[in-house]
């Protein structure tokens, strides 16, 4: 064989309006890093906008792919634009942008090297618009890496201090922990496909009696994510991660991240494993029961909010994984309670984790005690807290009420006995939750506020908007859930 | 139907005005107390006289039927909808909390419970509002839930903020006790919907749809509901949460507590429970009996033992629920319709009770029955009122009291078909002792806290009798207390129609 022909390489077909958000979001981040090495400090008040510019302007592909509403399949089934995967793409990059706006003056204020910061941001995002798109197990991993990667290392970005080194390092080999028993399960269900797409692995694991080797891989695969959900039992890196690291990466590790890993079981559960519910469901079922109430009792104890929130936000990954227990029964009310729980959750959570940074801006304290009469010293921050409290508490008329309630649809529709136990469990476990939710809004509103009292509350213009459009979008989904359940309702033809 | 189509937006206009009114305060500084005082109360207003306007609209000759329907698209993947209607059941218990909201609000003139802050407190008071008056108008279970959520947080921070030395926890059990209801009654709901032969949540429906459920799955769903609303009237022994929230509360809180969100569980009995899963009814009836009869006695003897004047009045609300309570297990009309005049009742009496308590505490600084008395001397206008409200609380014929008691015992003398006749009567006479009781109490409550010289502590101390503002809150619930209590049938006649259409569902389900 000539060394021309080795050269010629052809390309594969490539459609370019489908990548076009992955591309945008790669040429600006890699702007954000040239402009950094050219202009150095003159540009560097700049790049928040930048960031954020560049978050936007990748939604309006997306856009325009979802007025086109063709489905595009690319390099051979491996990547798949669908309805879903643009709504999921949309969700990540609006949540990226609010993670900006959390960022702004955190990081300008620590003197941390803004411009690395948020290329690193926007290469994380990157991995998320790649994994919501990935049906290949290669693609998925890829994709996983790209958004891990760039989060162990926003991790530890506050460099000085010890508690943020620790939540790099611990954060990061869980991480490669949780990657090492994925890629082992992927090499088994390679081994017994013989191929990595999805589709392949579905015909291959169809069939009556599986093989161990497939009900190994089954589980190693759905275990390596669990991590990345931080489900319990392993959940164990997450409080100590999401304290040590500053904030608005708790917030994004939190939020976007979680959210990142629930859209890859999706897409495992539903396209590689539907045949297997046999495995799927039973370890949900443990996994989800576990999850809510270890994350519901550990939330009952912290001092700390960030803690409580990590623990909260535990809980509330078991809320999500729920409805996977019941996927062979009702797969489609299933999938729109996942998704839709994803679309409400980013905002409340994202709204808390605001007003945690408006006030630890001005008391330079993360305990709840620090919250103590809030609502005499600033009652804007404390309504807006108990707004996003009250929705991650699942209380009408704020938007959470209505993601508990697509859970319980999903689960009764199974109409199974375990699904509706699991439906008790989630009703007990949402009473449970509101003992530590509740006792935010008790510092906030019924103690009396500490002596020594700051000086009067100033909020940043950034987190304002952050704060102003997660309220919105929180109450808005609450009032009329419409909104929000559209966009579950078009993820439903995953479950076909 | 038609000729009050036209009007139909009276209802969503009378649910919606406080809410409004709130909006426009949380862009007011703190400062300007007045003027929010007079947008809360011009917003409360505005909603009474849509209401007013309803009252003036409504169809009394078709009380049975749902009037001013309307009904519009809201969360379609779920088959949920915006429906808001009324008939002779909703009416009078919307009209209740229309008249209710406004009235304390000019209490709160110049009552603003400590800490102060009347934007917060008046905010709270009118989400309050909408909250409950959504809730006696939606006929989709799922509005309904909502409205009867969105109830919980303004009350729990008005109990909380505003409330009495014990008010955290007062204010976390009534959460958590109505939060664990609320849960067990969603998933209730939700197994109506997949069970039902048409996947639905319109309340108009679910009777005929529901009718196909298996019996031991409609108990268990029945029982869902039960704790749902059993929590909220409360029934016994769910109702330790009652006499705390109820003395920790600022005088307001408590009055609202008892003069409508009671309410909402009984309602929620007669509108959803009862007619939606008649047969499963029929088999609970006889311990929701059992347990309101419990409450009756066990209220008054808790009364008795008490030596608080709030907490007194708080535990004769179990007792008064549980006549409520009987009336409903009944299943019968005429029990019913004494249920829901016993609702309205107990929601004026208890409230002026409540208003009285909170302008005693205010005069004197305490509750302790002990440390007051000679009220009739140093402040003879509000003994005397002291003494109506207690005279209509014991179920003084003539006054509204006995015609929500009298009935409701009545009415156990002859349950509906096929419910245990025996038992019914030995609950008719075990409520009948508990009216003795209440006489008792009250009686004795006012003897110590009105009569002879006042105490030593209070000889030389001026005591203020009662204010313009207090006139002004409580004109309408004493002319009501005796309006009601002269002709009843006022009331009797606008529920009757709808209270038959229930009980006929039952007689169907039961007796056929």
């Amino acid at each position: 064989m000539s060394l021309a022909t080795l050269l010629a390489f052809e390309r594969p077909p490539i459609d370019w309006h489908a990548i076009a958000p992955e591309l945008t979001l790669l040429v600006v981040g890699s702007l954000i890093t040239l402009a950094d090495l050219i202009w150095t400090e003159r540009i560097r008040p700049l790049m928040p906008t930048l960031a954020g510019a560049g978050l936007l302007a990748t939604l309006i592909p997306i856009l325009t792919l979802a007025v086109d509403g063709t489905d595009r399949v690319m390099f051979g089934g491996a990547y798949v634009i669908d309805d879903l995967s643009l709504v999921l793409k949309a969700l990540f990059l609006i949540a990226g942008y609010l993670v900006v706006l959390l960022s702004v003056d955190y990081i300008r204020n620590g003197d941390y090297h803004e411009n690395e910061y948020y290329s690193l941001l926007l290469s994380s995002l990157l991995g998320m618009v790649l994994l919501a798109s990935s049906r290949d197990l290669i693609t998925m991993f890829m994709a996983l890496e790209l958004l891990s990667i760039p989060a162990y290392m926003l991790a530890g970005w506050r460099k000085g201090g010890a508690t943020s080194n620790e939540a790099s390092i611990k954060y990061y080999l869980m991480g490669v922990f949780a990657s090492a028993i994925m890629l082992y399960g992927m090499s088994l269900l390679f081994g017994m496909a013989g191929s990595t797409a999805f589709d392949d692995i579905r015909v291959a694991l169809a069939g009556p009696d599986p093989s161990g080797m497939a009900i190994l891989g089954v589980l190693f695969v759905l275990i390596g994510f669990s991590f990345k959900v931080s489900a319990v039992p392993f959940h164990t890196w997450a409080p100590d991660t999401y304290e040590g690291a500053p904030t608005p990466v708790t917030a994004f590790l939190a939020v976007a991240s979680k959210a990142a890993g629930f859209v890859a079981l999706l897409q495992l559960v539903y396209v590689a494993f539907p045949t297997r519910e046999d495995v799927v469901e039973p370890f949900f079922w443990i996994m989800a029961a576990l999850t809510m109430t270890v994350g519901n009792l550990l939330a009952l104890r912290q001092t700390n909010i960030v803690r409580m929130l990590a623990y909260s936000g535990v809980a509330q990954g078991g809320f999500m994984l729920a409805p996977f227990a019941v996927v062979g029964d009702a797969p489609e009310q299933s999938i729109k309670a996942v998704v839709t729980y994803l679309i409400i959750y980013v905002f409340m959570n994202l709204g808390a984790f605001a007003v945690v940074l408006a006030v630890a801006a001005r008391t330079n304290s993360g305990e709840i005690s620090s919250y103590s009469g809030l609502f005499h010293r600033s009652p804007g921050l404390a309504v807006a807290m108990t707004v996003f409290l009250a929705g991650l508490a699942g209380i009408p008329p704020v938007s959470g009420w209505f993601a508990k309630f697509l859970i319980w649809n999903a689960l009764l529709d199974a109409s199974s006995p375990q699904g509706s136990l699991l439906a008790v469990v989630v009703a007990v476990n949402a009473v449970i939750a509101f003992g530590y939710y509740g006792r935010i809004m008790r510092e906030m509103w019924m103690s009396d506020a500490p002596e020594v009292t700051e000086p009067h509350f100033t909020v940043s213009r950034a987190l304002k908007a952050a704060i102003v459009l997660t309220i919105i979008a929180t109450l808005a989904f609450g009032i009329y859930p419409q909104w929000a359940a559209r966009f579950g309702d078009i993820s439903t033809s995953l479950a076909l | 139907m038609e000729a009050t189509g036209s009007n139909a937006w009276l209802i969503s206009l009378a649910v919606f005005l406080p809410l409004l009114g709130a909006l426009v305060m949380m862009a007011i500084p703190k400062e300007e107390e007045d003027l929010h005082k007079l947008i809360a109360l011009a917003s409360s207003l505005a909603a009474l006289i849509a209401g007013v306007f309803i009252l003036a609209r409504f169809d009394y000759d078709n009380a049975g039927t749902l009037q001013f329907v309307v009904d519009k698209s809201w969360i379609d993947v779920i088959n949920s909808r915006y429906i808001i209607a009324l008939d002779g059941l909703s009416l009078p218990m919307f009209m209740l909390s229309l008249v209710v909201v406004p009235l304390c609000i000019i209490y709160s003139w110049d009552h603003i419970p400590e800490p102060g802050n009347a934007k917060a407190f008046l905010i709270l008071l009118l989400v309050l509002a909408t909250g409950m008056n959504g809730t006696f108008v939606a006929h989709d279970l799922i509005l309904f839930f909502v409205f009867f959520e969105v109830v919980l947080l303004p009350m729990y921070f008005l109990i909380g903020v505003w409330g009495g030395p014990e008010r955290k926890y007062a204010s976390l059990k009534f959460f958590l006790f109505t939060l664990f209801g609320s849960a067990l009654m969603i998933l209730s709901f939700l197994a109506l919907f997949f069970l039902s032969d048409v996947q639905t949540f319109d309340m108009r429906i679910l009777p005929e749809a529901a009718a196909g459920i298996h019996s031991t799955t409609a108990i268990w769903i029945f029982g869902g509901m039960f704790m749902g609303f059993g929590i909220k009237v409360p029934m016994f022994p769910f109702h330790t949460w009652l006499p705390d929230a109820h003395t920790q509360a600022p005088t307001v809180g408590s009055v609202i507590l008892a003069a409508v969100l009671l309410k909402l569980g009984t309602y929620g009995f007669i509108r959803i429970a009862i007619p939606i899963l008649p047969e499963a009814a029929a088999e609970w009836a006889p311990w929701i009996g059992l347990l309101a009869v419990i409450g009756i006695i066990y209220g008054a003897l808790g009364c008795l033992a008490q030596t608080d004047m709030k907490r007194l009045i708080a535990f004769s609300s179990v007792a008064h629920m549980g006549y409520v309570m009987l009336g409903i297990s009944t299943l019968t009309d005429f029990g019913m319709n004494a249920a829901v005049f016993g609702m309205v009742a107990h929601g004026l009496i208890t409230g002026m009770l409540f208003f009285i308590a909170g302008s005693v505490k205010e005069r004197y600084h305490t509750l302790e029955i002990s440390r007051l008395g000679g009220l009739l001397v140093s402040a003879p206008r509000l003994g005397w009122i002291l003494g109506f409200a207690s005279m209509a609380s014991l179920g003084l014929p003539g006054l509204a009291g006995f015609w929500g008691e009298f009935p409701a015992i009545l009415a156990a003398y002859q349950p509906a078909d096929g419910l245990p006749v025996e038992t019914f009567r030995t609950y008719m006479v075990i409520a009948a002792l508990g009216t003795v009781l209440a006489a008792g109490y009250l009686l004795w409550m006012y003897q110590r806290t009105s009569f002879g010289e006042p105490s030593e502590e209070w000889a030389d101390t001026e005591i203020d009798d009662v204010g313009t503002f207090e006139w002004i809150a409580w004109t309408p619930f004493l002319l009501a207390i005796v309006v009601f209590g002269v002709y009843p049938n006022l009331l009797f006649s606008v529920t009757d129609d709808a209270v038959v259409n229930i009980a006929d569902i039952v007689a169907k389900s039961t007796g056929g």
